[in-house]
């Protein structure tokens, strides 16, 4: 949260409207998401003139408020509320925060024009017990009646919200934000006052870095410190920007760092001694933190010593061994800077992020870590009666280097499709306060340490300038290039041609989630012992990578039932894991009710074993597999598919899916599901379709029927006869299955349509009836079979 | 001869079936028939009348046949016309649809895409979504360690090395790296991605995204605008206009976040644009060259840009869907088959 009032301390914006401000910010990058405007009207510092006890109430009163035009009456509620004080009054038509309106009404029975408001009610200070007790608030004798309030109290501040990129978060920080605008505005930015008066008192902290994760240590002593409460532009600004204002001494440290974006830490020098020793913990080594908590460190961790225990984790917390209390009257300032992945992985680790971990961890400016120190010593000086030691403790192992970076004008346009002039270019550069020397069309930029998200390239430079001038003058223009025509991976194209088959075919497309639960990954899965388990899911629901699609599906045809949804046929297409993170396209379906439904004619064709195979076999031969799959009934599938009626679907001697029904135990309705692996299909090749010349010869059909025990499958019988058959027959079809009272009650009658065709002559009824007689006698031996002659 | 005509006529007349029809064939021009009869008679005819007897007989022969000819078709006409009354049927009742399937929402709209850039020059090419974190993020330029990977909150498998992908970003570093020629490079990368984000209205820890990048000499800021350009007039109408903000991806530089004008309001301020007159709907940028240099290609020489669509965003802004979740749960039937037609142009 960003306080105009502070940044006007940097950079002149008396002149512009914050919002025109706030949209030509995020114009140039970053985003003000909100601007809160503190001041609310019909605000006026009121005087009591009169404070009488309510005739109806115990702890109501009703008072005369002299508001400057006119003398009116309010009811008011507070315990403080008295005679001759000053107070903010809210008059009817102001709107407080939660837009709550004030009216003039009557409290009961008795006349009130308005409400005597306490901070907290007008959204600038925290509501807790303690502001609530306080009552209304009371203004300072000198405060003029009739004039606004908050204006009198600086509290008629306006805020930005913003919703900063990563790579920006120092404009967290007002200097850097005034820079922001001043590159904006093209205005120049005045730095904080950074003037102490040290005293002859010499700094005696001496300072021993055993770490090479510790960049830079500045470390400074104040004595005689008055430890109380802050001013109120202190308070207020904090609260502003979100923080609890403490006290005085406290509050300077967070207040610099919300200036500088330097984090700070206070110790009690009376606790710490005068030895600091920086380096990384031992394991198991144990601290208690400011919030009282024992914290167990390790050695990634960085740890300020006294020399012996630790003091304070570095860039996350401060020890309660050394903590600055109210009897506090000497401290030891530290500004320094760590390495950023440390800091991150010990605030990870130990589940403590602050603002000020969240700004070591994006790394710091070293020129301001030592004016932070300064600054701070200046609010002492000023605020808390302290005096400061001269010098400062320093070590200073920051690499200092300047980042230089050559950027010529050719590629500036280049890069963004622009035409800048070198005047352009140089206007840029000059609102940015980049210094930079220039070679005809080539400059030599220097970067401001302060603007640590720029790199080492051209772009970094580009961007910079780009983003300042404005991108909205950018001309479109098509990039010229070869013309081709794109083109699909060949296994996204088959996987997208299956999926429009599947469609074509009458199943709708889902999408369901690939995390599931630990129970889910049991379901419809021979092997759950085989999936990726995530190292910190979420929630249990989403922990583990699906090995099969199915039980997702299935849920998604429960729901539907339940909602009374009828012919309910899904498919997904998904890529699944296994826990060596072997990748698999599979293509799963799960259907229900009527394939077609014809109800009026009473044609409904409901979904069954027959007619799922039927779908498969459809898919399968618009890949070209036909004459190469078989279905065979198997007892190696998920214990949830009916153990009768499925089949694994195999081509080519191999097993690449299954179709079955949904075992009764888990549905009680007919569902039939399947999953098919598409990377088995893909590696199926195929020949090119050639035209096959019509037979010109007659075609024979002959009809005939064998009984069979139940157990004789018709694949079994068909084998037989193709066998027998040869090549002259061309076409086996079922077209009857026969169960009843003429057979036996383990019997069956199957009926064959046989077809014979040679494409070089007319056949013979002699060659026919060899051939036909040859089947009969092996379908009857083979397959113990009779022949079925009536 | 004369009487044999009239009687012809008149017994044609009376006619009302087939069979009787071919009766009355067979009475005039059977073996025994009339017709028959008279042109056998010709041998006992003196020859100077043979010719005028021959012509008469045949007259007689042509008119029956005319006759005959009218009279079938005339029966077979009204055949044909009670055969026809006797089927008439309901037309109104229902037809029997063979219904087909819905593409889902998602794969629509990533059609439209593809098929787009496709006809553009962008190859589409898809990658695991079990990815390396080298892939995800190192060579897309987020060392380990670097706090952007805090944003993107991301499902670990194995610490450091292997995740759920956050991005599809690292389909474009693979398609680099795996260019040995170094040749100049236009693709689409669609898929799905995951993040630690809760479920809610707005956020899903399982989203999709389609990234496009293009890798050749001189490309430019410009080049990727009137790329968004056609992009969002496709998808979002002829009418709307295109902005660029700057943004920040570690990935590209300069970044950019892609706007377009609202649909809804022109640019007038409604709900939906929470009244700015934009909405945001994509991020992109020039690839920064470090991610070139990290994949083999010499930033002096090559420049690119990417750009980057939440493909659920997309479809809820296109499709008017306010909830995220409706993309994955619970797959109504009733909400799936509103995708199955085709949408407008």
């Amino acid at each position: 949260m960003i306080s105009l009032n502070w940044i006007k301390d940097y950079v002149n914006i008396d002149d512009v409207d914050p919002q025109v401000l706030a949209d030509k910010i995020t114009k140039a990058g970053i985003n003000v998401e909100h601007v809160i405007n503190q001041k609310i009207d019909n605000l006026v510092v009121g005087e009591i003139t009169k404070c009488t006890p309510h005739p109806d109430s115990d702890h109501l009163h009703i008072c005369e408020v002299n508001i400057g035009s006119e003398t009116i009456q309010i009811i008011c509620g507070a315990s403080n509320v008295r005679e001759g004080l000053k107070v903010i009054t809210a008059l009817p038509g102001a709107i407080l925060p939660g837009n709550f309106t004030i009216k003039a009404s009557k409290i009961r029975g008795v006349e009130s024009n308005g409400m005597l408001c306490a901070l907290f009610e007008l959204g600038l200070e925290e509501k807790n017990e303690e502001t609530y007790n306080k009552g209304i608030t009371e203004l300072p004798a000198d405060a003029i009646v009739g004039s606004d309030p908050l204006e009198y109290l600086g509290l008629d501040d306006t805020l930005y919200e913003l919703d900063l990129n990563p790579n920006r978060f120092d404009c967290n920080n007002h200097l850097s934000f005034a820079y922001e605008i001043g590159a904006i505005l093209d205005r120049p930015v005045t730095m904080p006052n950074t003037k102490t008066h040290p005293i002859d008192e010499k700094n005696d902290v001496t300072i021993d870095i055993a770490t090479e994760n510790c960049y830079m240590y500045n470390a400074k002593v104040v004595k005689n410190i008055t430890i109380k409460e802050s001013p109120n532009f202190i308070k207020q600004r904090l609260l502003n920007a979100g923080m609890r204002p403490i006290n005085n001494v406290v509050d300077i440290s967070n207040y610099v760092m919300l200036e500088y974006g330097q984090p700070l830490h206070f110790f009690d020098k009376s606790k710490l001694g005068s030895h600091i020793k920086v380096r990384m913990a031992n394991d198991n080594e144990e601290i208690i933190t400011l919030d009282n908590q024992k914290r167990i460190l390790n050695k990634e961790d960085i740890v300020i010593t006294d020399g012996n225990k630790p003091v304070c984790i570095a860039g996350v917390m401060g020890g309660l061994n050394t903590e600055v209390d109210e009897n506090t009257k000497e401290i030891v300032i530290e500004s320094a800077i760590f390495n950023p992945y440390n800091v991150r992985y010990t605030s990870l680790n130990l589940n403590l992020r602050s603002e000020a971990s969240l700004r070591y961890e994006k790394g710091l400016n070293y020129e301001y870590c030592h004016l932070a120190i300064e600054r701070a010593c200046h609010l002492l000086e000023k605020y808390a009666g302290g005096q400061v030691l001269s010098g400062t403790t320093t070590y200073d192992n920051m690499d200092k280097k300047e980042k230089n970076i050559t950027v010529t004008k050719k590629q500036i346009n280049a890069l963004l499709g622009m035409h800048l002039t070198n005047e352009e270019i140089e206007e840029q550069l000059r609102k940015l306060n980049f210094p930079y020397q220039k070679e005809k069309d080539t400059y030599h930029v220097s970067v401001p340490p302060r603007r640590l998200d720029i790199g080492n390239y051209p772009a970094d430079i580009i961007e910079e300038i780009g983003r300042l001038y404005g991108y909205d003058t950018i001309k479109a223009e098509l990039p010229v290039l070869p013309t081709k025509k794109g083109t699909y991976a060949p296994k996204t194209k088959f996987r997208k041609d299956i999926s429009k088959h599947m469609r074509n075919l009458g199943l709708n497309e889902v999408r369901t989630y690939t995390l599931i639960s630990e129970e889910e990954n049991k379901e419809f899965n021979n092997n759950p012992d085989n999936s990726i388990h995530l190292l910190r899911p979420l929630i249990k629901e989403r922990s583990v990578i699906r090995t099969t699609i199915i039980p997702s599906l299935l849920k998604s045809i429960n729901y539907n039932i339940s909602r009374k949804n009828t012919d309910i046929m899904l498919y997904e297409i998904a890529n699944v894991y296994d826990k060596d993170y072997y990748e698999e396209t599979k293509l799963a379906f799960a259907i229900h009710g009527d394939y077609i439904h014809s109800t009026w004619q009473n044609q409904n064709k409901e979904i069954d074993y027959y007619l799922t195979k039927g779908l498969i076999e459809n898919l399968l031969d618009y890949l070209g597999l036909n004459n190469r799959y078989t279905f065979r009934l198997s007892d190696n599938l998920p214990k949830e598919v009916h153990p009768r009626v499925n089949s694994e679907i195999i081509i080519d001697n191999e097993v690449v899916g299954y179709i079955g029904k949904v075992h009764p135990i888990v549905s009680k309705y007919n569902i039939y599901v399947g999953e098919l692996s598409l990377d088995k299909l893909y590696a199926k090749k195929v020949r090119p379709i050639k035209f096959k010349e019509l037979n010109k010869y007659p075609v024979i059909g002959k009809d005939l029927a064998f009984i069979v025990d139940n157990k004789v499958t018709s694949d079994e019988i068909i084998k037989v006869i193709k066998k027998s058959g040869g090549k002259l027959l061309t076409n086996i079809q079922v077209f009857d299955v026969y169960h009843g009272e003429k057979l036996k009650d383990n019997e069956k009658s199957i009926a064959f349509h046989l077809t014979f065709e040679d494409n070089s002559k007319t056949l013979t009824d002699e060659e026919i009836n060899i051939l036909f007689n040859k089947i009969i006698n092996d379908v009857t031996t083979k397959c113990h079979a009779v022949l079925r002659d009536n | 001869m004369e009487q044999i005509k009239k009687e012809i006529q008149e017994k044609i007349n009376n006619i009302q079936t087939l069979e009787e029809l071919n009766n009355l064939k067979v009475e005039y021009l059977g073996k025994k028939g009339k017709i028959t009869e008279l042109n056998s008679k010709i041998k006992d005819i003196p020859n100077e009348e043979k010719k005028n007897y021959g012509m008469q007989v045949n007259e007689i022969r042509t008119l029956f046949n005319n006759l005959y000819n009218k009279c079938k078709e005339k029966i077979e006409e009204e055949v044909v016309n009670r055969r026809l009354e006797s089927e008439a049927i309901d037309v109104t009742l229902p037809g029997t649809k063979v219904e087909v399937g819905a593409p889902h929402s998602l794969e629509k709209l990533i059609e439209e895409l593809e098929e787009l850039l496709m006809s553009m020059g962008y190859d589409v090419v898809e990658g695991p979504e079990v990815e390396k974190d080298l892939y995800n993020f190192e060579l897309l330029n987020l060392p380990k360690g670097h706090p952007v990977r805090d944003a993107q909150d991301t499902f670990y498998i194995q610490d450091d090395e292997i995740l759920l992908r956050s991005q599809t970003s690292p389909v474009q570093v693979r398609t680099m790296l795996e260019n040995k020629e170094k040749t100049p490079i236009r693709i689409i990368c669609p898929g799905k991605t995951y993040r630690r984000d809760e479920d809610d209205a707005t956020h899903s820890h399982q989203f999709t995204q389609m990234e496009g990048l293009l890798v050749d000499e001189n490309i430019s800021l410009a080049n990727l605008k009137a790329t968004f350009d056609v992009i969002a007039q496709k998808l979002f109408g002829k009418t709307r206009q295109t902005r660029f903000r700057p943004s920040f991806y570690p990935f590209t530089e300069p970044s950019v976040e892609l706007d377009i004008s609202c649909f809804n309001c022109d640019g007038k301020g409604c709900p939906i644009c929470k009244n700015t007159g934009w909405i945001t709907v994509g991020g992109a940028g020039m690839v920064h060259p470090k991610v070139l240099d990290n994949c083999g290609y010499d930033p002096e020489k090559f420049t690119g840009f990417a750009f980057g669509f939440g493909i659920e965003r997309l479809a809820m802004l296109k499709y008017g869907i306010k909830d995220i979740r409706t993309f994955y749960t619970p797959n109504d039937l009733r909400v799936l088959e509103q995708f199955k037609r085709k949408d407008s142009e």
